[in-house]
């Protein structure tokens, strides 16, 4: 599948967003924040930023995104609409949370909207992991795996960035570090179980099955019904080589998990002391290593529609 | 509505029979030439006379290999929507415009209503939606539904454009929902087929498979290898060596 840049930038950024809002909203709620109302705006805004961000981006691979509005009609049945619902429904108790925060009103509504806030988080990056995992077309995201990775991914970096944050404003409590590397730790597990289960995996479908033809022997292409590649080649034949793609792999590791791992480790072994550089180390190699998987959940993936054109299996 | 109706009153199809199809093109270019001007209109185009022309088209003809040695066959492969009866190309459209009439079964795309995020180019097996890069929405075969219930034209023209086109008959329209249909009963006499079956979409269009037959057996005329004569060293055959040689100068 063609890995489009728009979306790469939105399912990153708005996962790392909602990742750093449920954080945010559990340690709030279970009281481990430091008592700054500025300093809990400040992450709150920083993930409604990345979100937004990653939302428009979104919006740039429509067609006519002027007419985005209608996306959030189908939620009965298109998870890509419920993700717009849960995404629109997930701004107002992060919202009026963020607001509560920086003019600084003491309510008993903080509890109840941070869990809100937490919810929803959960709900969205769920539903953007359905997306994909909702198309039996390509069988290396039709997987529970697929939402269990974005869920994971964005709780890790998410982690990260609030540890980050904290730091910045001189809070350093040993839990971020914590739970940023058992964040990154659940998801390299989970990342490369994926892996496995997509290598074992040879594709049920066969270009005889789909052309129906099976029956008189192989069916191999002769005449290709265009000389130059259509929408559907570009979009669904984009193929990264299989050697490029276990470099890819192994840079992930090393830049998404074994990197920021490290550093996790690191800070927890020497204390508080520059908490604020280990984070920033850690979310920079992170930030190279998510790109790169992304992009990778893509350029993996093998759509079905391929069979008519040369693909033995799928 | 993008959630399927529960069943449809009937369901219009196509019948491709892959034994006569010659891989002309015809139906695909008849195809274009109607849809660029009708419901889906404009179907777009980039480069066309160009070094890499591409542009959306609603129906293509692939040419196949099929099996090896001297049975194997040529099969030309005319590939377009399938009207599925149970497509997630309509279910999984976050709008509405990805829709299946529950008429007549036509899977149709609304133009003023899709945002073109091509999820359900993602969604269909058979590859066959293409998205209109200068329309900005997706592009599919409307099975004609401005040609086929349009009273303005001969009712002889009230069939698909593909269909119409077709030189050798190798394409039939009609409700594949009525067993009593035409299109049902070469279905059945001929063992009529659906692309992709274990997928599971049902689609409404059947193919029929190439005969096997007469064709397939070995040719009645066996060719006997050419016996080349060996060189004898006359002095015939010196001559002509020396000519040619000379002239090959």
């Amino acid at each position: 599948m063609h890995p489009a840049y728009s979306v790469i930038l939105f399912t990153t950024a708005s996962g790392a967003g909602y990742g750093l809002m449920f954080w945010l909203s559990v340690a709030y709620a279970l009281g481990l924040t430091p008592n700054s109302p500025f300093v809990l705006f400040v992450a709150m805004a920083l993930a409604l930023l990345l979100i937004t961000i990653g939302l428009i981006s979104s919006t740039l691979h429509l067609g006519r995104p002027e007419r985005a509005m209608g996306a959030f009609s189908q939620w009965r049945s298109s998870w890509l609409s419920r993700e717009g619902v849960a995404a629109v429904a997930t701004y107002m108790p992060s919202g009026l949370l963020a607001l509560l925060w920086l003019i600084g009103v003491e309510s008993s509504l903080t509890i109840p909207l941070a869990i809100l806030s937490a919810v929803g988080a959960v709900i969205t990056v769920y539903c953007t992991g359905m997306i994909y995992a909702s198309l039996r077309t390509i069988r290396q995201w039709h997987l529970g795996l697929v939402p269990a990775n974005y869920l994971a991914l964005a709780a890790a970096t998410g982690a990260l960035l609030l540890g980050f944050l904290l730091a910045v404003f001189g809070y350093a409590p040993a839990w971020t570090a914590t739970v940023s590397l058992l964040g990154l730790a659940v998801a390299a597990a989970l990342k490369v179980h994926y892996w496995q289960t997509i290598d074992a995996d040879p594709g049920q479908y066969t270009a005889e099955m789909a052309t129906g033809l099976g029956h008189l022997g192989r069916v191999k292409p002769l005449d290709p019904p265009h000389t130059r590649p259509n929408f559907v080649m570009r979009e669904m034949g984009y193929e990264v080589a299989r050697k490029h793609a276990e470099k890819l792999r192994r840079l992930v590791v090393a830049f998404l998990f074994a990197a920021p791992g490290l550093s996790m480790l690191l800070l927890l072994t020497v204390g508080g002391w520059g908490a604020t550089l280990f984070f920033l180390l850690a979310i920079v190699c992170a930030s190279v290593g998510i790109l790169t998987e992304r992009w990778l959940f893509f350029a993996e993936a093998r759509h079905v529609s391929m069979l008519f054109y040369g693909s033995a299996r799928a | 509505m993008t959630s399927l109706p529960e069943n449809t009153g009937k369901k219009l199809g196509l019948v491709i029979d892959l034994d006569i199809c010659v891989g002309c093109h015809a139906c695909a270019t008849s195809c274009k030439e109607w849809n660029t001007g009708g419901y889906s209109a404009p179907l777009s185009d980039h480069d066309p006379y160009g070094a890499d022309p591409s542009g959306a088209w609603l129906n293509r003809i692939h040419s196949y290999e099929v099996g090896e040695g001297p049975g194997s066959k040529t099969v030309h492969f005319p590939r377009s929507c399938l009207h599925c009866e149970e497509p997630e190309c309509v279910t999984v459209c976050p709008t509405g415009a990805s829709y299946k009439r529950a008429e007549d079964g036509i899977v149709l795309v609304n133009p003023d209503t899709c945002i073109g995020c091509k999820l359900c180019s993602w969604a269909c097996p058979y590859g066959a939606r293409e998205y209109d890069f200068d329309d900005g929405v997706m592009k599919k075969c409307t099975l004609c539904v401005d040609r086929i219930y349009n009273e303005t034209i001969p009712e002889e023209d009230r069939v698909p454009a593909c269909v119409r086109a077709c030189p050798t008959g190798a394409r039939a329209f009609g409700d594949l929902g009525d067993p009593s249909s035409a299109v049902s009963q070469s279905v059945a006499a001929r063992g009529g087929f659906n692309l992709l079956e274990e997928f599971g979409y049902k689609p409404v269009n059947k193919y029929l498979p190439p005969r096997t037959g007469a064709s397939d057996r070995d040719p009645a005329i066996v060719t006997q290898p050419e016996r080349m004569p060996k060189p004898d060293g006359s002095a015939v055959e010196r001559l002509f060596a020396w000519a040619d040689q000379a002239l090959s100068r």
